[in-house]
């Protein structure tokens, strides 16, 4: 036992070690977004502000009205109310009203699906790339920003910031991240609580799995399993 | 009950099967940790082709809809998400277990005669294995789906002569596309699969006509008492079918915290820009394979092209695994099990370890001037240990072997 114990630690040392110097690199200081999938309060602003303000141009095509509405505790009426503006079924996935051709002759570029940014990016680049836009008058729309340079993208949400708290828009924008970061897994919502039962279950079984070892090798023990010879 | 038996035995080898490979194959009493990785690759082959088959039923190999089919199922499939994350995280574990797997063979010399053949199966199991997995990490259809595969089976243009023919060939197409998506997934559910399985029976069959090793390295059939049952040898049913439960149990506790609580594994077991559809028009960054073939990937790029051509370096990769092939002849020691060798082989071990995870986590960096220079000292070492072996075995002192298992 002492020598498992002993080779075991040895093994997640190891791994601790190699997994640390794995993780640093990666030189873009990036803001905490600190958001929380379980904030329900949150993840339902976000998803109006998602579509009062990005789905204008930006598509989510992954993900239905109807889920949005079941995962986030709102109605198939409310959903109708006031996140689908241009007419779509219930059971459409959340595509944007712009065409190609008029994307590409205003920005220059196809916005792109924003279904997936959240775990191709991370959410805390979300949170710091939607708070990175800075005047810059080179630019078409006035406005650059900071971790992705020479972003076609205008600053979207500069009336909420001069309207609002730096508090207040801190949270708009951490809501948007949230709700981003449940687009982009919507098992999410279900998924740690599912682990903390299995777990449970495993801990519960690996008691008895060890008593039932520790029975049988009781014989080994004392050599006792050759008694039927 | 008996009768039942009785009719079948008369017409298949049930009770003999059972007792030749469970209640009466003795195994050594002194089995340590190393020993639950055997049984539990055989858990995490059965549950990568369980959750392979459901995957299956949803996935669509064409390029246009099969990174949308993924997210599909993580999203409209019942369950779907925790069959994929199974899956996913199942091939990392897997690598994981097998790679923990052949270091108890390096521990204790368990490819040392009379077990050549079975280390060899192991090695072939080994490279089919990541066969699979590369092939499997292509299906998804994400950017570092579509250009690792660009990137792995580019080396078979720089083959002499026949490269170009070669690379068209393995493709059906110019790059990487639709084509070469459909026959990855016919050998990722079909051939390799069954490979594996066909291999892994013929590693049991050789393990348990030999017997197995132990942590002390000594053959128990030498001393049997007056039945012909190896005095140091349980039977391997009930003993180590209740104890491999355990195990089982523990790593299925490890394998559920990846799968519910980190399943991308902060990027080492999903790629982050695996999110990102395939696009062969925008070529990512940094592409780097998954985790499990970084070691590889390393000594590929520490050898320079030579004569214009990147041949040596592909070269040089596939000998990095063949070279293990060689092994049991390559170990000239009398002693089989670590407790007993003389230090030269347990610095050459440890060198060889740190040289491997070194190269590993090399091969998933970018290269840069320092990075290519280490990549090169440490395959020069990983290389070493193999040539340098017949050397460092039969050199310093070792230690006596009881004549029986230790405790």
């Amino acid at each position: 036992m002492k020598r498992l114990l002993k080779t075991t630690t040895s093994v997640l040392a190891v791994l601790a070690i190699s997994l640390n110097v794995l993780a640093a690199g990666s030189g873009v200081a990036l803001d905490p977004a600190n958001t929380d999938i379980n904030d329900q309060k949150s993840l339902q602003n976000g998803a109006n502000l998602f579509m009062n303000y990005c789905s204008g141009c930006h598509s989510i095509e992954l993900m239905r009205y109807n889920r949005i509405g079941k995962d986030l505790g709102i109605s198939d009426a409310d959903v109708e109310k006031n996140l689908m503006f241009n007419g779509e079924k219930i059971g459409d996935t959340v595509t944007s009203s712009m065409s190609e051709e008029g994307a590409v002759k205003w920005f220059g570029t196809t916005p792109p699906d924003l279904s997936l940014v959240a775990r191709s990016k991370g959410v805390d680049w979300i949170y710091t790339y939607l708070h990175g836009f800075y005047k810059d008058d080179s630019r078409p729309f006035g406005v650059n920003n900071k971790i992705l340079v020479n972003a076609s993208m205008p600053d979207v949400l500069w009336e909420l910031k001069q309207n609002k708290s730096t508090e207040d828009f801190d949270q708009d924008v951490r809501d948007i991240t949230n709700f981003l970061d449940y687009v982009g897994e919507p098992a999410k919502l279900v998924r740690v609580d599912l682990g903390y039962k299995v777990m449970g279950f495993l801990f519960i079984l690996f008691i008895l799995s060890y008593l039932l070892k520790k029975e049988y090798w009781k014989d080994v023990k004392y050599g006792k399993w050759r008694a039927k010879d | 009950m008996d009768n039942n038996k009785s009719w079948i035995d008369q017409r298949f080898p049930l009770t003999k099967v059972w007792n030749e490979h469970l209640a009466e194959y003795y195994t050594p009493r002194n089995f340590n940790f190393w020993y639950f990785f055997g049984s539990l690759a055989m858990l995490v082959l059965v549950m990568q082709i369980v959750t392979g088959i459901f995957l299956t039923m949803h996935f669509k190999p064409d390029a246009a809809n099969a990174f949308a089919s993924v997210e599909y199922i993580m999203r409209d499939v019942d369950w779907g998400w925790l069959i994929r994350y199974l899956h996913s995280t199942g091939a990392s574990a897997f690598f994981v277990v097998i790679y923990l797997h052949m270091y108890r063979g390096l521990l204790y010399g368990s490819y040392k005669a009379p077990r050549e053949l079975i280390w060899i199966l192991g090695m072939v199991l080994y490279i089919a294995l990541m066969a699979e997995a590369f092939m499997g990490y292509v299906l998804p259809w994400g950017q570092m789906s579509y250009w690792g595969a660009q990137v792995i089976i580019s080396l078979f243009g720089s083959v002499p002569v026949i490269g170009p023919d070669l690379l068209i060939w393995i493709l059906g197409d110019y790059a990487v596309g639709d084509p070469a998506l459909n026959r990855f997934f016919s050998l990722h559910v079909i051939a390799l699969p069954l490979i594996l399985v066909v291999l892994v029976f013929l590693h049991i069959v050789a393990l348990h006509t030999v017997g197995s090793n132990n942590p002390d390295g000594i053959e128990i059939k030498k001393n049997k008492d007056k039945n012909g049952i190896p005095k140091d040898g349980i039977p391997f049913h009930p003993y180590y079918s209740v104890k491999d439960i355990v195990g089982v149990v523990v790593f299925l506790m490890i394998f559920s915290a990846v799968v519910f609580f980190a399943p991308a594994m902060n990027g080492y077991f999903l790629e982050h820009a695996n999110f990102v559809e395939a696009n062969p028009l925008k070529t990512p960054d940094h592409i780097a394979p998954l985790w499990y073939l970084t070691p590889f990937y390393s000594v590929l790029r520490a050898i320079p092209p030579m004569f214009g051509s990147q041949f040596p370096g592909v070269v040089g990769m596939f000998a990095a695994l063949l070279i293990l092939l060689a092994l049991p002849w390559l170990d000239r020691s009398k002693v089989k099990s670590i407790r007993y060798r003389s230090w030269p082989y347990k610095a050459a071990l440890a060198i060889f370890v740190i040289s491997f995870i070194v190269l590993g986590w090399l091969g998933m960096q970018p290269v840069t001037e320092l990075n290519a220079l280490l990549a090169r000292i440490f395959t020069v070492a990983y290389f070493g240990f193999f040539i340098l072996m017949p050397w460092f075995t039969s050199i310093g002192k070792t230690k006596e072997v009881p004549a029986r298992v230790t405790e």
